[in-house]
């Protein structure tokens, strides 16, 4: 082929994704950031350009800074622990333990169902007085509690269900990595008589450092990604306690039909994620491939 | 770590451990399984003595469209997952084996949809589909997932696994380069497509938000948002039919995982650890 009926052909090739991912991925992120700097247009009002209102109206909202706070503390209560609990996991099932199969089956479920089927079963655990929750509690002579009604209760009884469904996900990336790894070390570390706990912390734990980093990067996504479960069990109450930031950008885009200001709020997600790929492409690229 | 003689005690509290967080994380499960199939009197009696019944099953289907979710369902994992087979795979050959000017350009701008997803883009892609005036079918709900990033990063590394002689030795046959990807690049990335497909089913199978947005009636919800429909609103708070519900849409997804989790546990590492 000629160099130039190699080009033409490679765009040809690339041509049908490449109109896909400009007009519901590149397109839209740069028009929700025109849309930001223009009101939302109302039936006998167009949208026109109002600079940057909308950010200002964004700095001066308390619930989108509640929504943002909120955010960051569920993604510091869910990820450390699933990621721990994942790795625990990973540990267990590598080793011969009874009944291994059916443990590895329990951990990983949880990840094959809908996030919303999943809502729906834990709200109904959380019902007060009557779920499961609560049977325990009055069972061990504690009162009923609202879990999901009451403020200092609800975020956490959700970041429960997020660790609850994402720890098993995780687990397999751990699970590979260490079936990856080589038996001589351990048995080299065994002569030597370094004990258990130091060979994980000096060797194992190290060694699993590019899984630790790639799934972290997920689990930060995942957290600003899916609210699925937000809808379903709390929608955002009691009192906003449970809004995240894409919860809040869906409340004010198709509740309230603010589109402009939800554009705002989605430009603040957008640079959030961003940050997250920045990081990803100067630390998980270059630091994470000694193995 | 098996090179280590695990001391008694510590196996066994192991074990041990290993256990109570194995009953914990089936415990939901088991407790909706046990809702469904009884008669919501005994929702949270747990006597074995309780009677078994289906009728939760058959009221929770006559009492919504079921059918009609799970027809939509499979429509759009099907559609999607074609789309994307087709897009993905024609995208990372060229990235895998051409050489154009701007490649790198084009690749860095494909990367940029695995952090700007359409999950986040709800507001403009509503905007968007309005426009075309697609709004509320089941195309709308599977277009911005067609074109994978995804997929063209995963099948790229694969494509750029396969010997250049087997390539070169095709062409000298006489294939196009077409012809090549199809004869050469296509059976030898098998176990990717199979991951790829995989993890695409289940992801669209469980997606929730963007349809919720974009349908508004029975013709075109899947089953996530028929559920989410039906419980929030026809139902005032029967567990056992909400239940019964859950388990009836996650049903086929479950099956299949039980069926064919070994591949199931591969596709996703496969397709995580690239």
């Amino acid at each position: 082929m000629t160099r130039t009926r190699e080009w033409l052909y490679a765009w040809l090739l690339l041509l049908p994704a490449a109109t896909l991912l400009a007009l519901f991925t590149h397109y839209p992120a740069i028009a929700n950031l025109w849309h930001s700097f223009l009101s939302t247009p109302k039936a006998n009002r167009p949208a026109k350009f109002i600079g940057l209102d909308n950010y200002r109206a964004l700095v001066d909202d308390p619930v989108f800074w509640q929504a943002l706070t909120n955010n960051l503390w569920y993604a510091l209560g869910t990820i450390p622990l699933s990621i721990a609990l994942a790795l625990l996991m990973a540990l267990w099932v590598n080793q011969r333990l009874p009944g291994r199969g059916f443990l590895r089956l329990a951990y990983f479920t949880p990840t094959v169902l809908p996030m919303i089927a999943v809502a729906n079963i834990w709200l109904f655990f959380y019902t007060p007085g009557y779920g499961l929750f609560d049977q325990i509690a009055g069972a061990l002579g504690f009162g009923h509690h609202n879990w999901l009604g009451s403020q200092s209760t609800a975020l956490p009884a959700l970041m429960i269900v997020t660790i609850w469904k994402e720890a098993g996900f995780f687990m397999i990336f751990y699970l590979a990595a260490l079936q990856s790894m080589s038996p001589h070390l351990a048995e080299a570390a065994a002569i030597e008589g370094a004990s258990r706990r130091y060979f994980f912390w000096r060797v194992t734990f190290p060694l699993l450092m590019p899984t630790t980093l790639f799934v972290l990067v997920n689990a930060v996504i995942n957290a600003f990604r899916l609210v699925d479960h937000i809808v379903v069990m709390t929608r955002g109450g009691p009192d906003n306690a449970t809004a995240l930031l894409l919860y809040y950008i869906f409340e004010i885009g198709f509740r309230f039909w603010d589109s402009s200001y939800a554009a705002a709020l989605t430009m603040v997600l957008l640079v959030l994620l961003g940050a997250v790929a920045l990081f990803q492409f100067f630390f998980l690229e270059r630091r994470t491939h000694y193995q | 770590m098996n090179g280590y003689a695990v001391r008694p005690l510590s196996r066994s509290l192991e074990t041990f451990g290993a256990w109570v967080l194995g009953i914990v994380w089936v415990l939901p499960l088991v407790y909706a399984f046990w809702t469904a199939f009884h008669p919501p009197a005994y929702s949270t009696d747990f006597s074995l003595t309780a009677p078994l019944t289906v009728a939760n099953f058959v009221k929770a289907w006559q009492a919504a469209p079921f059918a009609r979710y799970f027809v939509n369902t499979v429509i759009l994992v099907t559609m999607v997952l074609a789309a994307q087979l087709v897009l993905v795979t024609l995208a990372a050959y060229a990235f895998a084996r051409f050489r154009f000017p701007g490649r790198d350009v084009a690749f860095a701008l494909v990367l940029v949809q695995l952090m700007v997803m359409p999950d986040v883009l709800i507001v403009e892609n509503y905007r968007t589909m309005t426009e075309l005036g697609i709004k509320d079918t089941i195309l709308s709900i599977g277009l911005p997932y067609m074109a994978s990033a995804f997929g063209i990063f995963l099948l790229r590394q694969t494509f750029k696994t396969v010997p250049r002689e087997l390539d070169e030795a095709a062409r000298v046959e006489g294939c196009s380069p077409l012809q090549t990807l199809w004869k050469v690049y296509v059976p030898l990335a098998k176990p990717t497509y199979i991951a790829y497909a995989l993890v695409s089913i289940s992801y669209h199978w469980n997606n929730f938000l963007w349809p919720l947005i974009i349908t508004n009636s029975v013709e075109s919800r899947p089953v996530t948002v028929g559920l989410q429909v039906f419980s929030a609103t026809d139902q005032g708070i029967d567990w056992s039919i909400i239940c019964a519900a859950t388990l009836m849409t996650t049903g086929p997804l479950l099956v299949a995982f039980l069926l064919f989790q070994r591949q199931f546990v591969q596709s996703f590492i496969r397709a995580g650890i690239r």
